[in-house]
């Protein structure tokens, strides 16, 4: 048998392998490797590594460390703040730009850009614009006489704040799953809706939205599950910072792994992190079955 | 038909006017361009003054170009390496995951792959999509040290066409639904191999999803922060990194960090004013199937 018949009879088997190998080197095996390291210590010494095991020390950890408990209350506050607030203005604004007469791709090209530049960049934007002593809230609020605003280091204030740049991050991305779906709508429903005397919110209330319901709720399963993963932005705004007033689960593993050098206990939290987002998952998908069928 | 036929051309689609924006809508998409122009133009206008007219507030300014000569030909700046590696690894790994990840998207769509094979992969990219990358960069640093990877280009290679996976086998697989079988089926009876059927008829009726899972993968390297963060060093470091460096030494440097910044925008917005369909096609394509 030739070489290149052999290629073409084994090309389903061969064509799928790559994807699965490395699935397996880089997703399956790291999970493996997960609950291995989250039974042990795991120390460095002269460039070599020595693993104790210890199963009940990172246990003891979890349950002693008061950061994660306030890093779990942040996360779910900063997920559902910024994604309630996400949903209401990027579905506003898909309405509102879908029935704009002229210049429809102009306004989508400037509204999605956030969604591609790199998320540092961003933190570095807001950086500046928070600016104690420059920034440009501050400047405005000296030249309405008013005293300045502490934006990213009061302990008050600082989730907030972060909050806000994930808000102008992600409103984009709502913005554009649910102005395609706008589109997609049937035209004569609306015109006939119209004819029957509905004033123009009635038809966005009473037609628009329910009609809108499934792409809605994938925008917002997306968004919630995202959200989540949220790192980069706060890593440059506040680290963390003031205190623990923005520390996020995501800047809690960081430090953990990487600034404390704990791999055992961080392979803890790390299982811990990804089981919480399976279950989610699992109740979403439940959910958004549901949705469906009513 | 000529009728049908003017109208087509009349593009573009005219809004019924039920649902035609009113005053409000037309403020809140005025206020929202604003809103987002804002801060881009806010780092533009500072990546051009003066670390000392920043601070004072000027306006209007001297405008110099002196921060993006420090920040890219500087001596005490690593950016035009980090640039360096960003490319390399950018335009690498999305070669890499459209290879790997059209493959595995044209074997799930074409053949008979029994349930447990095409729900597991799927349903296990799915899930590796969803998960913080963060949980598995302890395993990945571990596992790299020992294969004498850490602190390469190879290593964020790797790690960026296995996060790109699941985008590029989504929306591959999703373009590939489109084409109608019979295509295929025709080539097959002409005598086709089933290579061959898939190289010259469907790949490239397929060339519109690779433009999008290419651009897409290439952005999504090209910003990935916390893998390059965490897996590199001084030489290998990423643009986002460095950014990172600029915002984190003990003195901020805003003046080179708002110039580095703007930098890393660049392939963004050129790819955006390039290839703009693709990239929406690609986004939305991705949340509705």
């Amino acid at each position: 048998m030739s070489p290149s018949s052999l290629v073409n009879r084994t090309f389903r088997h061969w064509s799928l392998l790559p994807a699965v190998l490395l699935f397996v080197a880089l997703t399956l095996y790291p999970l493996v490797n997960l609950v291995r390291m989250s039974v042990s210590t795991i120390a460095f010494a002269d460039g070599a590594e020595t693993w104790r095991f210890t199963p009940g020390a990172n246990f003891a950890q979890l349950a002693g460390d008061d950061v994660l408990w306030s890093a779990i209350a942040n996360t779910v506050l900063f997920v559902v703040a910024s994604v309630t607030v996400e949903m209401i203005i990027g579905l506003a604004l898909a309405i509102a730009v879908a029935g704009i007469v002229r210049g429809k791709t102009w306004i989508r090209t400037v509204l999605i850009l956030p969604i591609l530049v790199p998320p540092v960049a961003i933190g570095s934007m807001w950086k500046l614009m928070y600016n104690y002593d420059f920034g440009i809230f501050n400047q405005t609020l000296a030249a309405l006489g008013a005293a300045p605003v502490n934006w990213l280091g009061s302990t008050s204030l600082a989730l907030t704040s972060v909050i806000v740049v994930d808000i102008w991050h992600w409103v984009p991305f709502v913005f554009l799953i649910l102005f395609a779906a706008v589109e997609g709508l049937p035209v004569d429903l609306l015109e006939a809706a119209r004819v029957d005397g509905a004033t123009r919110w009635q038809v966005v209330w009473r037609i628009m939205i329910p009609l809108l319901r499934p792409a809605i709720v994938v925008a917002f399963l997306f968004r919630t599950i995202l959200a989540f993963k949220v790192f980069d932005e706060v890593y440059l705004l506040t680290s963390g910072g003031p205190g623990t007033s923005t520390e996020l689960i995501n800047l809690h593993l960081y430090k953990v792994f990487f600034e404390q050098n704990q791999l055992g206990y961080g392979a803890l939290l790390s299982l811990a992190v990804i089981a919480a987002i399976v279950s989610f998952l699992l109740v979403a998908r439940r959910a958004a079955t549901a949705v469906r069928a009513q | 038909m000529t009728a049908w036929r003017r109208r087509e051309r009349s593009a573009p689609p005219v809004v019924p006017r039920v649902a035609r924006s009113g005053v409000a809508g037309r403020a809140l998409v005025a206020l929202m361009v604003v809103a987002v122009v804002g801060p881009f133009v806010w780092i533009l206008n500072a990546s051009f003054k003066f670390q000392i007219a920043i601070y004072a507030g000027q306006f209007p300014f001297t405008p110099t170009l002196s921060n993006y000569a420090d920040v890219l030909f500087g001596r005490r700046s690593d950016f035009a390496s980090n640039v360096g590696n960003s490319i390399v690894v950018a335009l690498v790994s999305t070669a890499l995951v459209l290879v790997v990840g059209t493959l595995a998207a044209y074997s799930l769509h074409r053949f008979r792959w029994p349930a447990w094979v095409s729900a597991g992969f799927l349903g296990w990219t799915l899930v590796f999509h969803m998960v913080p990358v963060l949980t598995l960069i302890g395993p990945w640093y571990i596992a790299f040290r020992e294969l004498g990877l850490y602190d390469t280009r190879a290593a964020l290679v790797l790690t960026h066409v296995t996060i790109n996976l699941p985008m590029t086998v989504w929306l591959m697989r999703a373009f590939f639904r489109e084409i109608p079988p019979e295509i295929e089926e025709a080539a097959r009876v002409d005598g086709c191999t089933p290579l061959a059927a898939f190289l010259r008829i469907t790949l490239p009726l397929a060339i519109p999803g690779l433009i999008a899972a290419g651009i897409l993968a290439f952005i999504f390297s090209w910003n990935e922060f916390p893998i390059a963060l965490s897996l590199t060093s001084r030489l290998t470091a990423t643009v986002p990194v460095g950014i990172a460096r600029f915002a984190q030494q003990y003195e901020v440097q805003h003046a080179q960090m708002a110039a580095a910044s703007v930098i890393s925008t660049i392939p963004a917005v050129l790819l955006m004013f390039v290839g703009q369909r693709f990239i929406v096609r690609g986004l939305t394509l991705g949340a509705v199937k």
